[in-house]
């Protein structure tokens, strides 16, 4: 195996499947698997440890470059499976990868009520604001006005926010990155692994070749580029008035409950109250 | 109605219950080792919800109520790839929700058993009437060209034997196994003098003996068997629905899908008389057969009895695996019979199959007793249609 690199991303990636990925160029999908990579690396997590379940859509592609137990599902059931996953093992850092028309359209039961149960999973769903693979459909996300294959005439959905989303269905840990923001990304996906709980992650991502181009976002660089122009980090934006954080995507830990009870510890405790009373 | 009482020897007594055909699923359940439920409640099946919500978490095993069906069988196809043995139950409506993972279940072959206790549809329809209409769903519900195990029984017992095979089937066949039951049976309460689980064969799944880096997720034997990993224990593979090599990695090669889509027809027609039961009752000089399953055979049986107090020639054909279709039995006993009569509860399903395999029969050889409208086929009701045969 000596011809494999030995940067640390190679050391993750399954060298047995036949590279180049499905993933246009341009797309940010690849910054947010190397910082994924890096942050599992970094936690010093064992590899037959991680479990990285999908749904459907470009994003959940991602399992089957890597080398953990994956599983690529159905269209918007990632958290169901990963549901039975981790009440099985529950020892297992179980990692849902999701975008966001899996997430929180097809699959929008599923995430409210993981978070409702706060059961142990790492949710990252990365919000692109179009359904890519499909070829440029309007997503729950799809800003008021914009443009999609779907929505020739602009969107007049209005659209969801992930992260409150969560918030209001209970999940205990839910923060937000971007692409750009490659490293406090890592660090926030080493914070959501980390917490005990259902921790929902939305990372913001950028479709060039689809989006960017229904919609005039400019090069896949000047995506990026207006992340780090129309975001600011939740520690910043708190000292200022809200007419100047208006319209910004809000980056950093948006709610952290240490306190709340995970759902297999529940059901454990559960467990062991039933089987004491019946000794 | 001829009786068939059931008389208990004194001394195994104490050991006859009074048990409903949703308990003993639930019993079988616990006794053959499932590990994970996860359902979502649903007339008439949810009684094996409430017995196993009970029971699994006294029995080392997790019970879950999801928020749909469509999780709860996307959640048992996760528990069977960590490696526990898992079941959902459902009835119709749920059924058809689930159809898309069951698709699943097969394309990934994954173990696990799915109980449909039918109830007449389409819809909502009755939700606490009996029902025969989802046997060609069973075989055909999900997209695409699967495979299917379709089990059937018509008896309380014989609802707990069928859950012990569903999972036999499935573990060693790694793939989805469906339990087709009537509502009537579902909630019916019957004395039983059921087996000690000792006494039955349990399968467990194939593990892997190869270290991981040989492991292939879809290698097979000749008889297309194949040893199953679970997550969590070294092996890493890679599970998708997409169409995948022997590693479990996407293909569109058509060589390799080719290989992948033979192999998920042939483990279960290489193997067919492994998964084929069928029962036949006086079919030795039968020159009338009727053909039925579940509690319609019930009400068969009787009606046969009383023809053959009058002398009349007449048997019953009954599949406990419906699906693969027991076509070569079938044939072989239907050869030397006359009319076939076919009652069913819905408006004509299983009779496709019986006019499939008796080519050299008339329409007026094969007789129809069909009912949707909530009702039971009486046995007076099959008695008349065999006097009119003879």
């Amino acid at each position: 195996m000596a011809s494999i690199p030995q940067k640390v991303v190679h050391q993750y990636l399954r060298h047995n499947k036949k590279f180049p990925h499905v993933w246009c160029a341009g797309c940010s999908n690849g910054i947010v698997l190397g910082a994924v990579i890096r942050a599992i690396h970094e936690l010093q997590i064992p590899k037959d440890d991680v479990m990285m379940v999908s749904g459907i859509g470009c994003t959940s592609r991602m399992p089957v470059y890597v080398d953990f137990n994956s599983l690529h599902t159905l269209h918007g059931r990632a958290i169901a499976f990963a549901t039975g996953i981790k009440m099985v093992k529950p020892n297992m850092k179980v990692i849902v990868i999701t975008g966001d028309g899996d997430a929180t359209a097809i699959g929008g039961n599923h995430f409210i009520h993981a978070a409702r149960r706060n059961i142990d999973l790492t949710v990252l769903v990365l919000n692109n604001h179009i359904y890519g693979m499909t070829g440029g459909q309007y997503s729950p996300t799809t800003p008021e006005g914009d443009f999609a294959s779907t929505t020739p005439y602009g969107n007049i959905d209005e659209p969801f926010n992930i992260c409150q989303l969560a918030m209001g269905a209970g999940a205990t840990f839910v923060a937000r990155g971007t692409a750009f923001h490659a490293l406090e990304t890592q660090t926030l996906i080493k914070e959501a692994i980390l917490h005990k709980g259902c921790s929902v992650l939305e990372i913001v991502s950028s479709c060039p070749v689809i989006y960017g181009r229904l919609n005039k976002k400019g090069s896949p660089s000047r995506m990026l580029e207006n992340m780090r122009d129309n975001s600011i980090n939740i520690k910043a934006a708190e000292k200022l008035p809200p007419e100047q954080t208006e319209g910004k995507i809000i980056r950093g830990i948006l709610k952290k409950d240490d306190k709340a009870v995970e759902y297999y510890d529940k059901y454990t405790q559960l467990v062991n109250r039933i089987k004491s009373k019946n000794k | 109605m001829a009786k068939e009482e059931v008389k208990a020897p004194q001394e195994l007594e104490k050991d006859w219950v009074l048990m409903q055909g949703n308990e003993a699923v639930a019993k079988a359940a616990i006794d053959v080792g499932v590990k994970f439920f996860a359902g979502y409640p649903i007339t008439p099946s949810t009684e094996i919800a409430e017995i196993l919500a009970e029971e699994l978490p006294l029995n080392d095993g997790v019970y879950i109520q999801m928020e749909d069906e469509i999780s709860s069988m996307c959640a048992v196809i996760g528990a069977s790839l960590a490696g526990a043995k898992s079941l959902t139950a459902t009835s119709g409506p749920g059924f058809s929700l689930m159809q898309e993972a069951i698709g699943f279940a097969k394309i990934s072959e994954t173990p696990c058993v799915i109980v449909n206790v039918q109830r007449t549809g389409p819809s909502t329809g009755l939700p606490t009437k009996p029902g025969q209409g989802d046997i060609m769903q069973a075989r055909w519900g999900s997209h695409g060209d699967g495979p299917a195990i379709v089990l059937y029984p018509d008896s309380v017992k014989e609802a707990y034997e069928l859950t012990i095979r569903a999972f036999n089937l499935s573990e060693k066949y790694r793939t989805c196994v469906i339990l087709l039951m009537d509502e009537v049976l579902g909630h019916m309460r019957e004395a039983v003098l059921l087996p000690d689980i000792s006494k039955f064969r349990v399968i467990n799944r194939l593990k892997p003996t190869v270290p991981p880096e040989w492991y292939k997720h879809y290698e097979e034997d000749q008889k297309y068997l194949s040893p199953l990993a679970s997550y969590g224990e070294g092996y890493r593979f890679h599970v998708t629905g997409l169409a995948h090599d022997a590693h479990g990695f996407p293909t569109n090669k058509p060589a390799e899908v080719k290989t992948m889509v033979t192999r998920l027809k042939k483990k279960i027609t290489h193997n067919i008389r492994d998964i084929v039961q069928i029962e036949s009752f006086m079919m030795e000089d039968a020159k009338v057969a009727i053909f039925a399953v579940g509690i319609v055979s019930r009400a068969a049986k009787s009606a046969i009895l009383k023809a053959r107090n009058e002398g009349l020639k007449v048997g019953l054909l009954r599949p406990l695996t419906i699906w693969p279709f027991p076509d070569e039995a079938v044939q072989k006993m239907l050869r030397n019979v006359e009319t076939v009569i076919v009652p069913e509860l819905n408006q004509g399903q299983l009779i496709h199959e019986i006019e499939r395999l008796t080519k050299d029969k008339t329409d007026s050889d094969i007789v129809k007793i069909q009912k949707a409208n909530g009702e039971l086929i009486t046995p007076n009701e099959i008695y008349k249609s065999i006097k009119e045969v003879i």
